[in-house]
């Protein structure tokens, strides 16, 4: 009798890319839905616009680099970095900068390096990072949480907005939109307030700001589900949060009336998305496990030095980029000692 | 120095597989009967093939010496039963790459009437240890957990090594395979009583026996055949099952808390690792004067109609052992040698079982899939999570594909145990180990070509320094007889060639002073 031969191992955990992605878009699901709660139907359209310009994109790009389109589009990758980019960006944003944005993420940032697997840099946040660098004003428009909004927009003025750039007649962007709990929390120091007097506003919730405290936690509940999947690695996030609450705590006790307190960095921005969505995207991170914990804390403390000296408030993107470019270097200093590793010779 | 538990120690990494040993485990279907013809390849072990000491048309007898390696690592091969031999050819092999060896083919005479043995030596314990060896040696007995490397070689760790333990490797890591189990069921004082004398041989303090807490009636046996034993520095451990627990530098960790050095051999950190086949091989050998002749396999998978282990002798065809145990069933689709991490797949079944030949798995192809397409890699690190040799497996991957060797051996890539540990997990389905064969056979190639070259570089440079010598005598040669001839005329006083050409200058000379004189004459 014959055979078919092939090497072994024989058979497979039954696991995929496809899944891996499948699982990191299933745990943005809370998280998602807290940001539609508390900032509107923007974020939905958002994602939509951006969700089919990645895959429309992707399956010329693959086209033109003559590889199967289905099968590689299968792989989700394309649809994760459209989401997590698309609930990075104002829900007011006009849908051609999201499409620029999912655009530059898609082509440039993944595929002109070679696709899935060779980026060296995450494509949502270069994406994010060129859109507020090219288009500050649109970029910093963000809304109120619901709780504390003057107005509140329909879905189909919210539509209308995203799709002409416009207002509906009769509402001001003034009256519409308010900056984002860094961005308040950076003015209003220049201002020379001190953080107890800052924190007298509304803006202010339990931890961080009210409204982004709780879209942060429901990011934490899908972070834990993928820590659970064993989809990413602990190493990555403990270490983020480590180097955010210890470098701010340390100059917190220093001088708490002009430097906030840690909690509030890990509630207001995109510290929590960051930590178990963005820096754990493996392509682009440091793979050992010492070396996935240096990282996560080299973004956590880039991401304080930022917020707090830098001239941008969005930190998150800005660390992750920076360490991306570290991540092969990073690699590199901690590899793990082998099986039997013999001591060094003397001398 | 806190002491341990010998067992209570870990190896990094590592993976769970449902281990399907059920199928097989415990059920002893008998030995396959002899066929007519037996094809007994030359090449059954690690080392320098052996020589057939047997023409065409001889007669052999059972037990019977019929090749031999001269060289320090091999095994010799004897003749599992009587008969005629009937040519010595190229012919197929179990070996991955599908080709053919010089085996030995054997046509039974149907008797099976043994030759001539050596004594039995029972009172081995007053011998020594090179006597033992040697008779180890003869049996042509090789590690039967499938590496085959030869065990007298592996029983002999040098004057200046002192070996602590001696590990007995029961552990059958790898799903499907149940022949260990059943022979330390069946015969766990054969199996003591080889430790007895390995343990005489090797001159350990202690043996540890592994053994994967999945078998709890080997482990039972054998704890019951130690007790009755006069070994009291012997203890039977139950290690967790975990792929590759029996990986010989897995499970050495496990029970000792030492790592065998990277590159190096366990004999280095006073550890000699064997496998409870082999080492009731060594019994045959030294208490019966026996040699290797058969072994137990385990012939499995949805593939056949019944499941079990088999006694065979051999180059006995896998299609016989097949046959014997009642055929393929429909799913038969892939014929895989070895377990489903580390075997291999055999295209044709018309090959001989040999000494490392411990399991037949016929899968399904529910078992044994084909390989789905591979993705990029995406860098999730989940295959150096169960790394058991501790590497960075996407690294090596990466530098292998692009054939930088150079940075291969930086990660370590003969670290590699070739576990498969890595490309089960891969969410890519990017066949890794395949990856790390390649680019291990590419480096040895390389490490050839550039001995070749060296070797090559020195034989120009002798080349070009004997022509330089022999142009250094030759000139040598001729300055001596120029010497030679100078002292001669110097000598002598009259140098011919001078004299003549004095001779002849005197002559112009004076020419020219009667021409000179001419023409003062005649103005």
């Amino acid at each position: 009798m014959k055979f078919p031969v092939h090497t072994s191992p024989y058979g497979q955990l039954p696991n995929s890319v496809t899944r891996l992605m499948a699982l990191v878009l299933l745990a943005l699901v809370p998280g998602v839905a807290a940001l539609v709660w508390y900032f509107g139907w923007g974020v939905m359209i958002n994602i939509v616009i951006a969700t089919t310009t990645a895959v429309a994109a992707e399956a010329v790009i693959l086209r033109l680099r003559h590889h199967r389109v289905k099968r590689t589009l299968m792989d989700l990758s394309a649809v994760v970095t459209a989401v997590l980019l698309a609930i990075s960006l104002p829900p007011l944003l006009p849908w051609w900068l999201t499409v620029l944005g999912t655009l530059f993420a898609i082509v440039f940032v993944k595929h002109l390096y070679g696709g899935l697997g060779y980026n060296p840099f995450n494509p949502a946040m270069a994406a994010y990072v060129l859109l507020l660098i090219s288009f500050p004003v649109a970029m910093t428009r963000w809304l109120p949480p619901e709780i504390l909004a003057n107005v509140q927009l329909t879905f189909g003025q919210t539509l209308h907005t995203i799709l002409t750039g416009h207002l509906p007649d009769a509402l001001t962007w003034d009256a519409v939109t308010s900056a984002t709990p860094l961005d308040e929390m950076r003015t209003q120091l220049e201002f020379n307030k001190t953080i107890s007097e800052i924190r007298q506003s509304p803006l202010w919730g339990d931890f961080g700001a009210r409204g982004w405290e709780w879209v942060g936690n429901w990011f934490l509940v899908g972070g834990l589900f993928l820590l659970w999947r064993k989809v990413i690695a602990w190493q990555i996030p403990a270490g983020m949060l480590a180097g955010l609450l210890l470098t701010a705590g340390l100059f917190w006790m220093f001088d708490p009336e002009t430097i906030p307190f840690p909690g509030f960095h890990l509630f207001s921005g995109g510290m929590i998305l960051g930590a178990f969505f963005i820096a754990t995207d493996p392509v682009t991170a440091s793979t050992t496990p010492r070396g996935r914990l240096i990282y996560g804390f080299l973004i956590g403390m880039t991401v304080f030095i930022i917020r707090t000296w830098g001239g941008y408030p969005d930190a998150v993107a800005f660390a992750v980029l920076l360490m991306n470019m570290a991540a092969p270097t990073i690699d590199y200093y901690t590899q793990p000692k082998v099986f039997g590793a013999r001591k060094e010779e003397d001398g | 120095m806190i002491t341990r538990k010998p067992g209570s120690w870990d190896f990094h990494g590592g993976i769970h597989r449902p281990d399907m040993k059920a199928m097989s485990a415990g059920r002893f279907l008998g030995k396959v009967p002899l066929p007519e013809r037996l094809v007994i390849p030359l090449q059954q072990h690690i080392g320098t093939m052996a020589e057939p000491l047997v023409k065409a048309g001889e007669k052999v007898l059972k037990g019977q010496t019929i090749a031999r390696v001269t060289e320090y690592i091999g095994a010799s091969i004897h003749a599992p039963t009587s008969g005629t031999v009937v040519e010595i050819s190229e012919q197929p092999v179990p070996h991955p790459s599908g080709l053919a060896s010089t085996c030995i083919v054997l046509e039974a005479d149907g008797r099976d009437e043994w030759g001539e043995l050596p004594e039995p030596l029972p009172w081995f314990e007053e011998l020594d240890s090179s006597v033992l060896r040697e008779r180890i040696r003869w049996a042509g007995i090789v590690g039967l957990g499938g590496a085959a490397f030869p065990t007298s070689v592996k029983v002999n760790p040098g004057p200046d090594r002192h070996i602590d333990t001696l590990v007995i490797n029961g552990a059958e890591c790898e799903p499907y395979i149940t022949c260990d189990d059943l022979l330390m069921r069946n015969q766990a004082d054969r199996i003591v009583e080889g430790i007895r004398v390995l343990m005489h041989v090797v001159d350990a303090g202690e043996c540890l026996i592994g053994i994967e807490d999945n078998k709890p009636e080997a482990i039972a046996a054998m704890r019951k055949a130690v007790a009755e034993s006069d070994l009291d520095t012997t203890r039977v451990i139950s290690v967790p099952t975990r792929y590759p627990m029996g990986g010989e530098k897995q499970l050495i960790k496990v029970l000792t808390g030492k790592e065998v050095p990277s590159h190096g051999i366990p004999a280095e950190i006073g550890v000699i690792c064997l496998n409870v086949a082999t080492t009731a091989a060594v019994t045959d050998a030294v208490m019966a004067g026996r040699p290797l002749l058969s072994r137990l396999v385990t012939v499995t998978g949805e593939g056949v109609k019944q499941a079990g282990n088999v006694e065979v002798p051999y180059g006995v065809l896998m299609s016989h052992v097949i046959e014997h145990v009642g055929g393929y069933s429909d799913k038969a689709y892939k014929f895989i040698l070895g377990g489903p991490m580390m075997g291999f797949t055999l295209q044709d079944d018309e090959v001989p079982v040999t000494k490392g030949t411990n399991c037949l798995l016929v899968a399904s192809r529910e078992e044994a899939p084909d390989p789905d397409h591979a993705l990029p890699c995406i860098r999730c690190g989940k295959c150096a999570e169960v790394c058991p040799a501790q590497l960075l497996p996407q690294q090596l991957y990466w530098y292998s594909r692009s054939k930088d060797l150079e940075k291969t051996q930086e990660y370590n890539l003969f670290d590699c145990i070739e576990c498969g540990c890595c490309s089960w997990v891969c969410p890519s389905h990017i066949p890794l180990v395949q990856y790390y064969r390649f680019a291990k056979t590419e480096t040895w190639a390389q490490e050839k070509e550039k001995q070749a070259a060296e070797e090559a570089r020195r034989r120009h440079e002798a080349r070009v320094e004997r022509l330089e010598r022999l142009e250094r005598e030759r000139k040598e040669r001729l300055r001596k007889k120029k010497d030679a001839l100078h002292k001669k005329t110097a000598d002598s006083g009259t140098d011919p060639k001078k004299a003549a050409i004095e001779a002849a200058m005197k002559r112009v000379a004076e020419k020219k002073k009667a021409q000179a004189e001419e023409q003062k004459e005649n103005p």
